[in-house]
């Protein structure tokens, strides 16, 4: 994919004719809209919400927005990061609780925290192939209703005395149970090959880039002052359904400001500080992420399938790439591969980074997004990592996560995805009204597991 | 929400003993269901002499809607209906043979039975003597229905400005008041004027292609609204503030309609409101305004935002919202307000909320005639007690007196009230327009 020639027909002037009437025999997939819910920190609201019931809300609210009720869509994909085994077939099952005809194919699908992104490109795919004529693609997760295993040692031995044919030999393998084994495993994020947590994970890269304290709090501050914003101008009365009675974000605080934030203790890199001079911790709990529920949905289509039902389109899905990093042998920062997916996907559509009007780069961590920039800024990095001639450039501020994001909205692992899309589609159609120009947005979604995902969508 | 009292009185021992120790006993009302006979039996349509040949062709109309229609009364019917038509009567002295046969059969209607008056309007320049038999029909017909038993209701055809008894919306009136669609509308005379109005061609679903746009449509009576108009054919969408998101979508999905989340109260909700109707369904045809808040308190504890927030949703949003849609064109409108018996008679702890809904009184009266210029109508229902969520938070005496304070002897349900909606808001009553039709059972209050 990434051999590709960059298609002459994405640059700003000819979009529209080469979108409508692409000489490769793919169609366009556009953004109809979305939904979600409003997402809950951990342990609050949504604290018995199962991921299913969250993610049939999403649906259910999407349903009722564009009168899909009975509807057979050509896919439903989505998925969770943290997942009951019960939960095989999530989806499905959200989609049979749904008001969507029953007949409407699903699938789970997991890509960590780009899960919700990653499930946006499978259904443009499938779109753009003409595959299917519509689908919906997002994702839930909730840590309130994480699964809770059992030790190894009680699995097995559980396991051996089930398969047991007698009494003694059932009895035999159950006494194999110590003590120890009877604590149960509670879900953990950390990284498997590193057993450090995201947050270590980041410091690192925090550490590396010399990242200041105060320029995260500056980040954190601007997330909840413009999510409050958008929010209070009713930008979400079209992406959000309320759910078990929330109507908002309630991670978030329009009224935090520096000074609160500053008096926050770090919680990320304190190992760091102890074994290195160089590295004040730097990450707290009011500039990372915090853990949230919730689910979000957004609706894709063929022009065609939009057109025929009076449906609107916000935003065509140009293209997506993602990318994986090496941060088991330390050589790049476990959060650091939408650094590396960009270039090429801005390669392949012929683009810079000032081609866009909006840049919604998940809020992993404040120090994420601005690793992310300061590395794209640095022309030494570019040429050795990424093997670009000098800097990728740099992004106005103003343009960079302009409604917010998941700092002040939360994280809901596989929820993110769908939210940045469907807000950044509706920020594309809108300036498009404005301005009567093309505008364009670039998502970037980062990932465990060294992971990230990456898109660009384009007005309609 | 469920009468318990009225159950209880329906049903096995309870229902004995209330028998025998003379408690009343509300009727378990007969309400609409596709496919049910139009009256539970038999149509009686009796008239005065002057009106004999009115009676003739009424009696023509309902024998073509396939019902067993008499013109004498006979002893061995159990009635359905009874129809009396006294549009020509000229002189009281000339009704009394008609209503005293109308006394005669009162006692052998079936329990869910109807009575129906079709009289004319009194009017500016009649004659004393034609004016006060006209009028002497309403105190009539009023008197009647506080009569009536066993679920049955009375209610009158109010022909206006030369209306024929067969024009299609005195028709179609005839039609509501005799069938269980105004189980809980009792003692309403409705003014029918000649119209632009149109005869369904299943009478089931008169709503068929129109697209509707119901207000506070996340639950209680703006659901049923929802839904009622979506059996009768209508494409609803489904307006509520964002807040109410979560049961807005749940009636969308119920009625196979879209939701808009849009707090009535914003500078463009109008425009909004048709924008969404055109874009996505192609058209606008129905609005009714059914979004409103209770903020109840004693004019002299009242705080200016417990005011100021029951007129700003009850009332000035609906006066913005027919505004903006009145400056688009849209034609052959048909606009239903929620008004409330509360509006009419007063309530204690409502001066705010009387004020609105009165004001919607006035208003629809005073829009009908725009509308009414680009081929659309503005009426308003005025509800009496309904048993939703917000009547059952009302402390159990006081709502148990509230319930029986009416001829049914029981509180409305919100279907009775979407009914009314429904029929309102139908290409066929395009004959009514600026009136008020109480959904009360009859309440003692007002009029």
């Amino acid at each position: 994919m990434a051999t590709r020639k960059p298609s002459a027909g994405t640059s700003r002037s000819t979009t529209r004719t080469a979108s409508t009437a692409p000489a490769d025999g793919v169609r366009d997939a556009v953004i109809v809209g979305g939904n979600r819910i409003p997402f809950s920190r951990a342990g609050k609201k949504y604290a018995d919400a199962s991921n299913q019931e969250m993610f049939t809300a999403a649906l259910e609210g999407l349903v009722a927005r564009f009168g899909l009720q009975g509807e057979r869509l050509g896919e439903v994909v989505g998925g969770a990061v943290l997942k009951h085994s019960r939960d095989f077939n999530l989806v499905r099952e959200s989609v049979l609780g749904s008001s969507l005809s029953p007949a409407t194919p699903a699938f789970d699908l997991q890509q960590a925290c780009a899960t919700g992104l990653e499930a946006a490109i499978t259904v443009a795919n499938k779109i753009r192939l003409g595959q299917i004529s519509a689908g919906v693609a997002g994702g839930t997760d909730t840590v309130s209703d994480a699964p809770v295993a059992v030790s190894e040692g009680l699995r097995r031995a559980l396991l051996d005395a089930s398969h047991a044919k007698t009494l003694p030999a059932r009895l035999k393998a159950l006494s194999r149970v110590r003590p120890s084994d009877l604590k149960p495993l509670t879900p953990a994020t950390d990284e498997p090959r590193t057993g450090l947590s995201m947050g270590e994970h980041q410091a690192i890269t925090t550490a590396r880039w010399g990242i200041t304290r105060e320029a995260q709090d500056e980040v954190a501050l601007a997330s909840h002052t413009r999510l409050a914003a958008a929010w209070e101008s009713g930008f979400f009365d079209d992406l959000v359904t309320p759910f078990r009675g929330l109507v908002r974000d309630d991670n978030l605080r329009p009224d935090t400001s520096l000074e609160k934030l500053a008096s926050l203790k770090p919680v990320f890199g304190k190992s760091l500080a102890t074994s290195s001079d160089a590295a004040e911790p730097t990450m707290t709990a009011g500039n990372s992420t915090p853990l949230t529920d919730g689910a979000s949905t957004v609706l894709l289509a063929s022009r065609e399938w939009a057109a025929s039902r009076d449906l609107p389109v916000l935003a065509r899905f140009v293209d997506a790439e993602t990318a994986a990093v090496d941060f088991v042998h330390g050589r790049e920062g476990l959060l650091m591969a939408p650094v590396h997916a960009v270039p090429r996907l801005l390669a392949r559509n012929g683009l810079t980074l000032a081609d866009f009007d909006f840049v919604e780069i998940h809020e992993a961590f404040a120090a994420t997004l601005l690793t992310t920039l300061k590395a794209w800024e640095d022309a030494e990095y570019c040429k050795a990592e990424l093997g670009l001639d000098g800097a990728l450039g740099s992004i106005d501020p103003d343009r960079i996560n302009v409604n917010g994001s998941s700092l002040a909205a939360g994280h809901p692992f596989a929820a993110t995805g769908g939210r940045i899309l469907a807000t950044a589609a509706k920020l594309v159609a809108a300036k498009a009204a404005e301005t009567g120009e093309p505008a364009r947005a670039l998502v970037s979604v980062c990932a465990a597991g060294g992971l990230g995902a990456t898109a660009i969508i384009e007005s309609a | 929400m469920t009468d318990t009292y009225t159950k209880a009185v329906n049903s096995g021992f309870t229902k004995t003993l209330a028998t025998k120790l003379g408690l009343p006993r509300p009727a378990v009302l007969r309400r609409f269901r596709a496919g049910d006979p139009l009256t539970v039996g038999p149509v009686l349509v009796l008239s005065d002499d002057a009106s004999r040949s009115d009676a003739d062709t009424l009696a023509t109309t309902l024998l073509g809607w396939d019902l067993d229609v008499r013109r004498e009364p006979t002893d061995d019917a159990r009635w359905g209906a009874v129809v009396l038509v006294l549009t020509n009567a000229a002189r009281p002295t000339e009704v009394s043979e008609a209503v005293l046969e109308l006394g005669s059969v009162l006692r052998r209607l079936a329990p869910n039975g109807r009575v129906v008056t079709v009289s004319r309007a009194a009017a500016d320049g009649d004659a004393p003597e034609l004016a006060a038999t006209r009028n002497g029909v309403d105190g009539f017909l009023r008197s009647v229905a506080k009569e009536l038993r066993y679920g049955t209701t009375g209610n009158g055809v109010l022909l206006t400005d030369g209306a024929a008894v067969d024009a299609p919306s005195a028709l179609a009136t005839v039609r509501f008041f005799l069938s269980a669609r105004s189980a809980y509308v009792d003692g309403q005379l409705l003014a029918v004027g000649p119209g632009d109005a149109e005869l369904p061609a299943d009478w089931d679903h008169p709503l068929t292609g129109k697209v509707a746009v119901v207000t506070g449509a996340a639950r209680g009576i703006g659901a049923a609204i929802a839904r009622t108009l979506a059996r009768d054919g209508a494409t609803v969408v489904c307006v509520d503030v964002p807040a109410a998101g979560e049961g807005l979508a749940r009636t969308a999905n119920a009625v196979g309609g879209t939701t808009l989340q849009l707090d009535v109260t914003a500078e463009d909700a109008g425009t909004r409101i048709l924008e969404h109707a055109r874009t996505r369904h192609g058209r606008l045809d129905i609005v009714v305004h059914n979004a409103g808040i209770l903020r109840d308190k004693l004019l002299a504890n009242m705080k200016p935002a417990q005011w100021d927030a029951v007129i700003a949703v009850n009332l000035a949003a609906q006066l913005r919202i027919n505004a903006q849609l009145l400056e688009a064109g849209v034609e052959g409108l048909h606009v239903v307000s929620l008004a409330s018996t509360s509006g009419i008679a007063g309530n204690k702890g409502q001066a705010n909320y009387g004020f609105s809904k009165a004001g919607v009184i006035g208003h629809t009266r005073a829009t009908a005639p725009l509308v009414a210029a680009h081929g659309g109508t503005a009426n308003a229902v005025a509800p009496g007690f309904i048993e939703t969520e917000m009547t059952s938070s009302i402390p159990f005496a006081t709502r148990e007196v509230a319930r029986r304070l009416s001829s049914l002897q029981q509180g409305g349900q919100p279907v009775d009230v979407a009914e009314a909606i429904a029929f309102l808001a139908s290409p066929a009553a395009a004959g009514v327009n600026g009136q008020v039709l109480r959904v009360c059972g009859q309440n003692l209050v007002g009029r």
